[in-house]
Parts: structure tokens; sequence; C-alpha cells
């Protein structure tokens, strides 16, 4: 007792000691808590000009040189096993954009032009990192293992749409495969991530979380909230920025005056690096660092992958009606599956032939399964009211007892037909 | 053990920046309550009690969840050091700086912290510090934390979320330290809200949010962190969310309130009684949303009149989702109009707040009308 007393006075006479020492006015030092600085006698203010932009790391370079990192190269298997994801969320693009144009499904959003982003990053996780995503990543999900068929339940709204038909097309989401669910508001899904991550740090586990998110997206409020979060808590968690130039039609140009999104890493104390989003190794290996590095570190990373938005936002807008037909031309020639594609004919693993095969055999089994979830009916009408709360509370068992009944004297004026009967 | 910590509690208590008891008359600029407390003890739970003001009732029933489950945690601004209202007091220290933290200063970074940590399991007891300031996080809450496990079919939800904020008038709150939210969120489909009208019904109500399988959000009436005073039990208990509760049987009038307002109302059933010899049935909803429709009905089918009374603006507060309900339900029972007693149509004025608060008197004179009418 008297010796942990003792023991409790010395280190507060420490502690009084040390403060002493940090609040001296004899160094000339700054003391202000935060902040580890020097004093300067100049007025220099301090902007983006006065320090270089932060380079785009590559590996993909324009001469068609390829300078892989020192890890070793991979395996051809899984090099064709990205290509063959990239090519599939292409075509899946364009026969799901026809199908909104001919009205069979309500809305859609394609991925032209950031499959190396999706499928880079998504190749160097791992099944137990938990994925928070905006709505264009539909390749993290598709290299995860999801099936063909489920995209298009979930499109179509089928009975065997895991979500239940309740949400709009594109809004996917998967416990299996660890990808939670989309959702439409902005950036909410940044903080959550970082609340998850956190979680993933309490049980001690090897794995992170990686959150994707636009950067139109970074702009809200949330995005501040994340990363201070992220890193004054110590968040095993990978921000994915895809910086594809546009936010539907605001430039990125009116999104920022900074060096991107990338420059606001370190401010927050976030490891940063800036990524061509149009070279899928370096999209892989970038992310594979950060990966090792967040989990030893249990800190966050930030990523941003620089590439362009080839498609239309989404089947409701026309992008030429704000940017130049010869921009996009531009852009499609740094596309990322021909760069993909040119490194492996270098290989020697791919060839025009087994392009050609790819193509059909793909677009064949994307049109089979598309057939498949149009066919099915929608979900019972009732799953309106189910999941609300995990129980279904007494006034809303009222109002499914209400439309019920009113279901009974005025069905023929519902489209019930289309939707499961029994339940 | 306990007693040391209620002791510490209370030296503790005694430093609190809002002075709202007793001892406040000492000071001519701070006024007295505009209400008597009624403690609410004797609840049919066996085993030891103590006497303990709210915020050391919460401070048991948070102390509580995080002996239960190693997978909870606390965090909010401010809470590590004991928490503006002392209601964290000394939980960092017994359970670890990992699972009772502070957060940077940002309310949409804190529920939306708390849905990710919910989403992994981890119970997360999240704190706005005043519900004030839980609006920049309206969005996190209802856009995603009510909506989540409904858009994703069940396969995501964040049932272990609980948020508890200090709710309602103090005194000298001005527009940003008095609000009553609740029915901004009442709107909302997907969460559950409640409010516990002192020590007793907080440590239960707090434990079957925490339980609960939905994202709930505990307001808690500001006022009543000291000034409620109860033999709490000191073992775990749940106090069920959905269920009002009688807090006095009556037959002429039901007088229908929640947090503060409950001892506001019962006050008024003494003066009633006193000078118009009725007895009025006063219900405490405790629960906001989902909000027990059957047991208000009941009592105002039995007594014919109801008045509602809540701190809260009258256009669209949750008066009005009461008043239209039994107007449906009990149509051919009703004797008198129902009327709504409540904070005016105006932000939450400072120098002002007697004269804006629903308090006794104006609920008396409503009581009077409606048993003229």
């Amino acid at each position: 007792m008297i010796a942990s007393n003792l023991l409790r006075k010395l280190t507060h006479l420490q502690r009084v000691l040390l403060q002493i020492k940090k609040y001296g006015t004899a160094v000339d030092k700054p003391q202000f808590l935060g902040i580890n600085s020097i004093f300067t006698n100049d007025i220099q203010f301090v902007n983006k000009d006065n320090y270089g932009s932060i380079p785009i790391y590559r590996i993909f370079e324009s001469s068609g040189n390829v300078k892989l990192p020192d890890d070793k190269k991979l395996d051809n298997a899984y090099l064709l096993n990205m290509y063959r994801d990239m090519v599939t969320i292409s075509i899946m693009d364009k026969i799901m954009y026809e199908s909104h144009r001919q009205g069979r499904i309500s809305f859609y959003m394609t991925n032209t032009g950031e499959e190396a982003v999706q499928i880079g990053s998504a190749a160097a996780l791992t099944p137990e990192d938990t994925v928070y995503a905006q709505y264009r990543e539909t390749g993290v999900l598709l290299h995860r293992g999801y099936p063909l068929i489920k995209f298009m339940n979930q499109c179509y709204g089928n009975c065997e749409d895991d979500g239940k038909g309740r949400q709009m097309p594109v809004h996917y989401g998967s416990k299996e495969f660890n990808f939670v669910t989309i959702s439409s508001p902005l950036t909410t899904q940044l903080p959550q991530a970082v609340g998850a991550a956190y979680a993933l740090k309490l049980d001690k586990k090897d794995a992170c979380v990686a959150c994707y998110f636009g950067e139109g997206a970074a702009s809200e409020g949330d995005a501040h909230a994340a990363f201070n979060f992220a890193a004054t808590l110590s968040c095993p968690v990978i921000f994915f920025c895809r910086n594809n130039g546009y936010a539907i039609s605001t430039s990125a140009v009116e999104q920022f005056k900074g060096d991107g999104i990338a420059a606001k890493g370190p401010a927050y104390g976030i490891d940063t690096i800036r990524v061509d989003g149009n070279d899928v190794l370096a999209m892989y290996y970038a992310t594979k660092s950060a990966r090792d590095f967040c989990i030893k570190q249990q800190k966050p990373v930030l990523i941003e992958a620089m590439t362009y938005r080839l498609g239309h936002h989404s089947t409701s807008d026309d992008s030429t009606v704000y940017r130049s037909t010869e921009e996009i031309a531009q852009w499609s020639t740094y596309a990322p599956l021909a760069r993909f594609r040119d490194y492996l004919e270098s290989l020697g693993v791919w060839c025009q032939e087994r392009e050609q095969e790819l193509l059909n055999s793909t677009r064949k089994e994307i049109l089979r399964v598309l057939a498949e979830a149009e066919k099915k009916l929608k979900p019972h009408w009732k799953e309106l009211f189910t999941d609300v709360y995990k129980e279904i509370p007494d006034h809303v068992r009222k109002q499914v007892n209400l439309m019920e009944k009113h279901l009974e004297e005025f069905r023929e004026h519902y489209p019930l037909d289309s939707f499961i009967h029994k339940k | 053990m306990l007693g040391k910590l209620s002791a510490r509690l209370r030296y503790a208590g005694k430093r609190l920046f809002l002075n709202c008891n007793a001892t406040s008359a000492d000071f001519k600029h701070v006024r007295l309550i505009h209400f008597t407390y009624f403690p609410s003890n004797g609840r049919n739970v066996v085993g030891e009690t103590q006497k303990l003001n709210m915020y050391q009732a919460i401070n048991h029933g948070l102390a509580l969840a995080l002996e239960n489950d190693p997978r909870t945690v606390i965090f909010g601004e401010d809470v590590a050091f004991g928490g503006v209202f002392r209601c964290t007091m000394d939980l960092k220290n017994r359970f670890g700086a990992a699972r009772v933290f502070n957060t940077p200063l940002c309310e949409q970074g804190i529920v939306g912290f708390g849905i990710g940590l919910a989403n992994m399991g981890v119970t997360a007891i999240a704190e706005i510090q005043f519900a004030d300031y839980i609006f920049p996080a309206f969005d996190q809450l209802v856009n995603e934390a009510a909506k989540m496990r409904y858009r994703s079919g069940g396969m995501f939800d964040c049932g272990k979320l609980t948020v508890r904020a200090p709710c309602g008038a103090v005194g000298h709150g001005g527009l940003y330290h008095s609000q009553s939210p609740e029915a901004y969120f009442a709107h909302t489909p997907g969460l559950k809200i409640v409010v516990p009208r002192g020590a007793t019904h907080a440590k239960g109500l707090l434990l079957s949010c925490i339980d609960e399988p939905d994202p709930c959000i505990m307001f808690e009436p500001k006022v009543l962190y000291r000034t409620a005073i109860d033999e709490v039990p000191l073992e775990r208990y749940k106090i069920e969310i959905g269920k009002a509760e009688i807090v006095r049987e009556g037959d002429a009038v039901t007088l229908v309130g929640w947090g503060t307002q409950v001892h506001v109302l019962l006050e008024v059933a003494d003066l009633v009684r006193e000078q118009l010899d009725v007895s009025c049935e006063v219900i405490d909803l405790i629960s906001i949303l989902p909000w027990d429709a059957e047991l208000v009905c009941e009592s105002a089918r039995k007594t014919g009149r109801l008045v509602i009374a809540h701190e809260a603006p009258m256009t669209n507060g949750f008066g009005a989702e009461i008043a239209a309900t039994v107007q449906a339900e009990c149509f051919l029972h009703l004797e008198a109009p129902v009327r709504r007693v409540t904070g005016w149509d105006c932000p939450f004025p400072h120098i002002f707040e007697q004269f804006y608060l629903p308090d006794k008197w104006r609920c008396f004179a409503a009581v009077r009308d409606i048993l003229n009418y």
C-alpha cells in the first residue's frame, strides 16, 4: 500500500518535471500541442505550388516497357484470370446498358475505363477483407467470385435477388463475399468502413477494410470524417479513390483546387500513394503493399487511382452534353483493357484467336443468365414489409393486413402475376 | 466496489457544469427547475437497489454492458475522461482505452463509425454530446442506419448500434442545448427511439437498446441527470421498448408525455385532483418508435379525454401522431377534442424559457378546458 502510494507520488513528480521541460520557455522550439514544427521569421503562405505534385505510380510505360517491382512476377494463370474478369465486366456493361435502352431494366451504371482499378485492387485483397463500395466497383465483386446470375438477379429485382428487389439496379451486396451492400447516398460508406476496420483491429484479425469512392464523393463531409477518424483511431482501412475526372457533369477542375485527393492524405496523417488507374499491375502492386502496411501497422492508407470515366455517368446521363467526343476518344487509346492485353501478348500467353474465343463465350454466357434472370418472378409483395426491423412491429403488421385486404378487393389493378403468389 | 464508484461519481457530480439541482438556487442567474421529480421506485425487481441519480444509473448500465460482452465499445466526444455529463465516469480506467475512447469532433463521423462497428457485430454505443448536435448525423441515421437491414435484404444490419444523446430543456440551454428532436427520427422506419423519465428507466432502457437487434436512439433529458434520483436495482434488468406505462391511474382525463414532461403531468394530476376534484390517468409513453398505441387508446376510450404534452414544438411534433391515431381509433369514445400542450413553434429561447415550456399551468389549463368542453 505504502509502496504503491510512493510509486504514484514518484510518477506524479516525474510527470511534473516532464511538463516543466515540455513547457519551458528557454528552448526556442514551438510547444503547441499536436504540432511538431519550427518558428520562422518569414511570411510565407503555403500552397500546392510550394512542393511537387504527388507522382503517379505505374508499371506499364508508354513505350510498351514493363518494369515489374522486385516482388516476383505474377503467374500466368493469375494474370489471365484478372484479364478475363476485366473483359467480363466490359461485356456485361455493354449488354446491360443495351437492356436498359430496350426498357428491360430500369437503370444501369457502366464501369468502362475503370476495369483496371477494380480488378487490380481486388486481386490484391483476400476474401477476409471487407469491402465497402460506392457503385462503380462491379469488377471488385466479380473478381471475388460473385456469380453472373446474381448480378442479373439484382438488376431485375427478381425473387432470387439477395436484396429482395428493394434497391435500384447495381446496388449489389453479398454477405458471402464480404461486400457490404451498396447504397445511393455518396460517401456514407467511408466512416462506416472505418468503424468496420476498428472492429477488425479489436478482434486482432489479419485483414483490412477496402473502401472505394469517387473523387466527387471525396468532397462530402463524410470523407473528411472518415479520413480523420481512420488516422486518429488507427484503423486498418484502405481508401481507394477512383479519380475518373468527372462527378456526373462536374469535372475534377470544379471539384477541387488542391493536388487531387491524394494530397489530402498526408494532411490527415495518412500514408498515401497515387497510382495510374489504367495500369492493372500498378493497381495490384500498390494495393498489395497498402494491404501489408495497413495490417502490419494498423493504420489507414489512401490510394488515389487516376483514371477516366469512359462511359456515361449512368443510363440517365448523356455525357457528350458536357464533354467532347474527342476527349473521350483520346482516353479510349489509354484504355486499361488494351494495355493489359498488349502485356499479355508480349508474354506470349494471349493472342487474337484466344481473345475472340473469350469475347464470344463470355457474351453467350451473359446473355444466357440475363434471359434466366428475366424469366424469374419478382418476390412476394409482402417482402415490402419485412426487414424494416428484425421482427415486424405491430404497427407495420397492421399495414400488411390493410394491404392484404386492399388487394383482395382490387387485385386486378396490381401486377400480381409478375410476383410470387405463395409465401 | 459499486459503493466506492458511486461515491466517486457523487463527488464528480458536484463539479457538473450545468447546475440544475437545488443548490443552483444559490445563484440568481440560474432559475429553479420547472418540475418536481417523482421517483420511480419499487420496480418488480428482486435484489439489491441503490440510490442513484440518472447519470449514475446510466453509468451502471454502460459498465454492465461492457462487462457483459468484450466486443462492446463506447465512443463519442469527451467520453474518455467521463463525459461532460459524467455518464462514462471511470469506464476507460476499468475497461481500457481501446473500448472507451474519444473521437474527433464530428457527429456524422461518430454515427457512421458506429454503423461500421455494428456491421461487424460489435456492440457500438455512441454518444452525441447534445441532441441539438445530432443533425449532422441525420443522413447516417436516417438513410443508412435505419435502412441497412431492409436494403440489403437482411444480409447486413447495424442492430448493435445504440446512440445516446442528452435532450430537452435544462433551464438555460438556449437554442442549442435544449432541443427535443424525437419527432424528426420518429418519421424514419427502421429506427427505435426511447426517452427515459428517470434513473431506473434510463438504465433499463439503455440495456434494452443495447440488446435490441435494431439501431436505437435514447434521448436522455439532461435536466434529469442529477435531479432524477431513484432506488435503482443493481442487477441487470431491461425495460421493454415499445411499451408505455400507466404511471398514475385515473378516469377523467388521459395525460400522455415522456421524459421530464411526465413529472410535469404528475404535478398537473395533483393540481386537477385538488382544484377540480377529478382524477387524471398519467401515461409515460417511454418509447416513441414504435409507440404503444394500444395502451394510449385503451386509456383514451376509458376517460374520453386526452391531453398530450411535449417540450418540442407543436407542428408535426410527435403529439400530432398520437392525436391522429387516437381520433381514428377512439372516435366514438372521445368527449372532447384531443389537446396538445407543447413548446411553441419557435426555436427554443434563452431568457424566455419559462414562457416557452408546456409547464404545469399550461397543461392544467388544457385539462380544465377539455373537462368543460
